[in-house]
């Protein structure tokens, strides 16, 4: 029998002290918290005890009863309902309370939450004349109960309340030398901050109260209810409608900051220049960026959006061998696909630049000198591989050999790609040349590392002040504390190697400064070509609130070692106030790999035949936001239909077409009655949380806040019926007029939320609606205001569907496309799609007539097999056949088939 | 719901008075009075209870390693079950169905009061599994079967089809 338990997990108290108190033998293992000791549990779960018969307890709970159950303390109705207690109320309230009290500091709010659970136990306690929970000795419940709120109420810092019988059995109990020996072998004398790493790796579901609104949106049946007052005054701001609104600023080249307006400079970690970037790295930082950053703009922020590609480094000067081509020449080549790809996605960048450039040589060799005057750069020797034929250091991939840890035979310089450990060059065994395959001898050779040790106290200063006030993801908080807390080392600056900006010394003219220094050089250097103004933005931390955008494995450069660069060059650099990094996307359960051809990536995904709109929407939908997630070819079809066709265009196109068909294209007039004002309210308050959850970069969230509002929308037509009250007598008439009127209203606030996530369709429909532009930036001032900005007698325009529906066997022949069995086809492959509906102009009459007979003679078909009760299959597949006809007519006439089809469901 | 689960729960045991049930907070979290006791509280605790009073103790397991994976089960039923969001489901679906697949019960070759509530809290996902998504959770589509035929089991919830034929191709993908 065998227990795992790891270092500051507080479930292992229980167990440790349960263990202790039966004196059970059984072995301990200290595993770490990613540990998958159950095999078929996808996310680690710990302590566990590996039973004589080979089963697995995995519930701490479960394993006490256990260890009690072998000691022949059978369990009992009482002991069994204090552990479901415990699992279930009181143990999703301790984990919330810890949360808050060891990572955010919000001891009043923990305590909070801890009230219910501690005064129903106080209750329980004061009525019994029993020293323990259930009897005169000590159970299994105690200990579980004892164990699980120890870490908080042994806390100096947590006010628990009063609490008399509480306190004297959770002493009584702590009193044993069990429960001591294992309180103190998970938290080592550090109270809650032993915890904090495993907090830190918490699913958040683990963490956040279910009923806050935000989970409550999540779980998709979490209405907010409404006051009355609430109603009122979100009917009384409707009504306002558009005032004299400020004019719609156009941006204007440079943007510099402002005083008096929120100044925001935000950048995307800046993506290699010689990969294509898959789905997995536009999501993660230029796509969740450009979100943001047309957020901002449209709450009127006086911001600048720059990126650009990393040019530098040994696997660009590979790549240029492999191609026959000069660095330079790859850079420039693959400088203009990223520059395509991002214009194809939409991303709206104030400047899209790059990191050879003279600036960026200017601005490097500056920050270097300033932190070479001031001491923080050391020199030392390192042992490295130099091919004597070809006269060079080899710098991490232009070599190559045997994996001194798993043999496999195409390890690279720096790191194995069968076995992923990270690799010290000289370490490999029969290491070659990459270029010449000569065997390299080894020499020493100085280069130049920048003093972090020297530097740790002033970062831990400024991390602290930056992670307490700006919005750090818990990831990229987390990942900065661990490599604070692991200490700091000295890092290499320098590289033995032509391409990349030169180290301005005469002893190290061969050399070049390594990338993850130059790199992050190139938000500066970026921001230098498009501006000769550009300290405005980077020495101005007063003014300048910095936000970085992100995947998690870029955090430690963002957070630790570049602003360690900045801090000890000491010219008051604008460092991160915000770090917002990404998890991971994976692609239908496997990763993108570009040498075995799965996934899409960015040059593909305009092949398809599936509009960008789509791709932002479905990408932000997925946005890994505190965990991994994936892409999948069926969820996103799923998505499309069901989301953006049946929920969202159907809103809106409905919307729209009832003002065309019934008013002649004008807003009727509104009589707002208690349903319409309830629907203004509800669609407020979602406008609310997305302007709360946009704020805070909760991209993902905010989104369905905007899919929500198209719900409320859809469900209020069908409550109202405006198409049989159109027919009815006047009062019907006016009825119908007045949810028409809120209606379109309700789309022409949908076009503005999702200008963010999807320009194009937010563009076509105020298009549609021909919305005045103010409206948008009205809409979203201050906490966000809804109005009526279509005021009765405004004349829309042409309304026509916003989307088409995603078929399975498109969907199919794409999955295959980029499943990685096939080589990636060129764009010729492109799946054809379906014309869109009045864009089919050229309707050919012959054609008509000719399919109007295969309908006819195909439904006659249909109809003698029926009578004669044929087979059942045989009938499917006659029936299919007809109706494919009837889409090609309906295609061949210039109509759109979808939305017929859509509507007829829905009545 | 929790108390049409435990009317079938006694129905199934096989008591023949039926017990008089309330219900405690917003979570509805069921209540059994109890005439020569405390009132007891959870579902999990009043159906062990109810096990016991019908005499069928080998139900909660017959040996110590036996009731703790019973235990754990109950508990995994009403910690991460119930209550859990569309993303979360799908974990559980697959972390289920991976633990399924060298077992007949939950407990591994007994029927145990683990399969009746852990069926019971979980049809109301299965129902609305596509064909597909079955054929996916193919382990977990055998138990339920399994669960859902086990005489006297059903009572409150309507049957669910099971394939026998996959219709989908078996590759993973």
């Amino acid at each position: 029998m065998k227990v795992y338990i790891s270092d500051g997990n507080p479930h292992c108290i229980k167990v440790l002290a349960a263990l202790e108190l039966t004196g059970v033998k059984c072995d301990t293992e200290v595993v770490s918290h990613e540990e998958r000791v159950v095999p078929h549990f996808t996310h680690p779960v710990l302590p566990v005890l590996l039973l004589p018969d080979g089963q697995h307890l995995f519930s701490p709970n479960s394993i006490c009863q256990y260890l009690f159950d072998i000691s022949s303390q059978n369990p009992t109705d009482a002991t069994n309902q204090w552990l479901e207690w415990e699992a279930t109320n009181l143990q999703p309230a301790v984990l919330q309370s810890l949360h808050m009290v060891a990572l955010q500091g919000k001891h009043v709010e923990a305590a909070a939450v801890m009230k219910e659970p501690l005064n129903w136990l106080e209750q329980s306690l004061s009525r019994k004349n029993t020293p323990f929970l259930t009897t005169e000795a000590v159970s299994v419940a105690d200990i579980v109960l004892w164990a699980a709120l120890y870490p908080l109420l042994s806390d100096s810092g947590f006010d628990a309340g009063e609490l008399r019988s509480v306190r004297g059995w959770f002493e009584r109990v702590g009193g044993l030398k069990a429960c001591q020996t294992a309180a103190h072998r998970v938290l080592q004398g550090k109270g809650v901050e032993a915890l904090k790493t495993f907090l830190q790796k918490l699913p958040a579901t683990q963490t956040q109260r279910r009923d806050s609104p935000t989970n409550a949106n999540e779980a998709g049946d979490g209405e907010h209810v409404m006051t009355e007052e609430e109603i009122e005054e979100a009917a009384q701001v409707w009504s306002e409608g558009l005032k004299a609104s400020p004019a719609v600023t156009e941006r204007k080249h440079p943007i510099l900051p402002q005083e008096g307006k929120r100044n925001v400079l935000l950048t995307s970690a800046l993506p290699y220049v010689n990969n294509v970037p898959h789905l997995g790295n536009i999501i993660g930082c230029v796509l969740s960026a450009d979100v943001f950053a047309r957020y901002g703009r449209l709450r009127g922020w006086n911001l600048l959006y720059v990126c650009g590609t990393d040019e530098y480094g040994t696997a660009t000067e590979n790549k240029a061998r492999e191609e026959g081509l000069t660095p330079q020449e790859i850079c420039d080549k693959y400088h203009a696909v990223h520059a395509e790809i991002y214009q194809w996605f939409q991303i709206d960048f104030d400047f899209f630049g790059r990191t050879t450039t003279e600036r960026q040589t200017e601005i490097a060799q500056d920050i270097f000198w300033r932190l070479h005057e001031r001491g923080f750069l050391l020199e030392d020797t390192v042992e490295q591989l130099r091919c004597e034929s070809c006269q060079r250091f080899l710098a991490d991939r232009f070599v190559e050999g045997e994996c001194p840890h798993c043999r496999y035979p195409e390890a690279r310089g720096d790191q194995c790609d069968k076995c992923g450990r990270l690799i010290n060059a000289v370490e490999l065994r029969n290491p070659q040349c990459k270029v010449c395959k000569e065997t390299p001898v080894i020499r020493s050779s100085k280069h130049l590392f920048l003093n972090l040790p020297k530097l740790e106290d002033e970062l831990e200063q400024w991390l602290d002040k930056s992670t307490g006030s700006g919005d750090w993801t818990a990831n990229a908080r987390h990942i900065a504390r661990s490599w604070l807390r692991d200490g700091l080392k000295p890092r290499c600056i320098t590289r033995d190697l032509v391409w990349g900006t030169p180290v301005p010394r005469q002893e190290y003219k061969e050399k070049v400064f390594y990338v993850w220094f130059d790199a992050p050089i190139g938000y500066l250097s970026i921001t230098a070509n498009y501006t000769d103004q550009w300290e405005k933005w980077w020495k101005n931390p007063q003014q300048v609130e910095l936000y970085n955008f992100m995947a998690k494995d870029n955090v430690p450069f963002h957070s630790v070692v570049f602003p360690c660069s900045l801090l000890g060059a000491q010219d008051n650099y604008t460092l991160v106030n915000h770090l917002v990094a990404t998890e991971y996307l994976n692609y239908e359960d496997t990763k993108f790999s570009k040498s075995r051809g799965v996934g899409v990536f960015g040059d593909m995904a305009k092949d398809t035949g599936i509009p960008s709109d789509v791709w932002r929407f479905y990408l932000l939908y997925l946005r890994p936001e505190g965990q991994d997630s994936a892409f999948s070819w069926s969820d996103m079809a799923l998505k499309n239909n069901s989301e953006l066709l049946n929920n969202l265009g159907n809103f809106i196109n409905r919307a729209g077409m009832f003002v065309s068909k019934f008013f002649d294209g004008r807003v009727p007039e509104m009589l707002l009655n208690e349903d319409d004002k309830r629907l203004i309210a509800q669609v407020r308050w979602e406008l609310k949380q997305y302007i709360q959850l946009l704020d805070k970069v909760r991209i993902r969230d905010a989104l369905k806040c905007i899919l929500n509002i198209s719900r409320h929308g859809n469900q209020y037509i069908q409550v109202n019926e405006p198409w049989k009250k159109i027919k009815g007598g006047d009062g019907d008439r006016q009825r119908a007029g007045t949810v028409t009127g809120v209606s379109v209203n309700v789309a022409c606030l949908l076009s503005v939320v999702l200008e963010p996530y999807m320009p194009s369709v937010s563009q076509t429909i105020r298009q549609q609606l021909q919305a005045p532009p103010t409206c948008v930036s009205t809409m979203l001032q201050n906490t966000g205001t809804f109005i009526c900005s279509l005021r009765a007698g405004h004349c829309i325009g042409t309304v026509s569907p916003l989307f088409q529906k995603l078929e399975n066997e498109q969907i199919e022949v794409l999955r295959k496309r980029f499943g990685g069995q096939q080589t990636p086809s060129s764009s010729s492959a492109a799946v054809e799609t379906k014309p869109r509906s009045g864009a089919a102009q050229d309707t050919d009459p012959e054609r008509v007539k000719q399919l109007t007979a295969l309908v006819a003679e195909q439904g006659n078909k249909v109809r003698v097999l029926k009578a004669q009760k044929a087979e059942k299959s045989v009938i499917e597949k006659e029936v299919v056949t007809l109706l494919d006809l009837k889409k090609q007519l309906s295609l061949a006439e210039g109509k759109n088939p979808e939305p017929a089809a859509q509507k007829g469901k829905k009545k | 719901m929790a108390l049409r689960e435990l009317n079938s729960l006694e129905r199934f045991l096989g008591l023949k008075k039926p017990n008089k049930y309330s219900t405690q907070g917003g979570k509805k979290v069921p209540v059994l009075q109890n005439n020569n006791g405390p009132a007891l509280i959870g579902l999990v605790t009043i159906a062990s209870h109810l096990v016991h009073e019908a005499q069928r103790p080998e139900l909660l397991g017959d040996s110590a390693e036996q009731r703790a994976v019973v235990q754990q089960w109950l508990e995994h039923r009403v910690t991460r079950l119930d209550n859990s969001s569309k993303e979360e489901v799908k974990v559980i679906l697959k972390d289920l169905n991976q633990y399924l697949e060298d077992k007949v019960y939950l407990a591994g070759n007994d029927f145990t009061l683990a399969d009746i509530l852990m069926y019971y809290g979980i049809h109301h996902i299965v129902v609305e599994l596509a064909v597909q998504e079955k054929e996916r959770y193919l382990n977990i589509t055998r138990w339920f079967d399994h669960i859902q035929h086990y005489p006297g089991v059903r009572h409150h919830l309507p049957p669910v089809v099971v394939l026998r034929n996959r219709v989908y191709p078996s590759g993973h993908h």
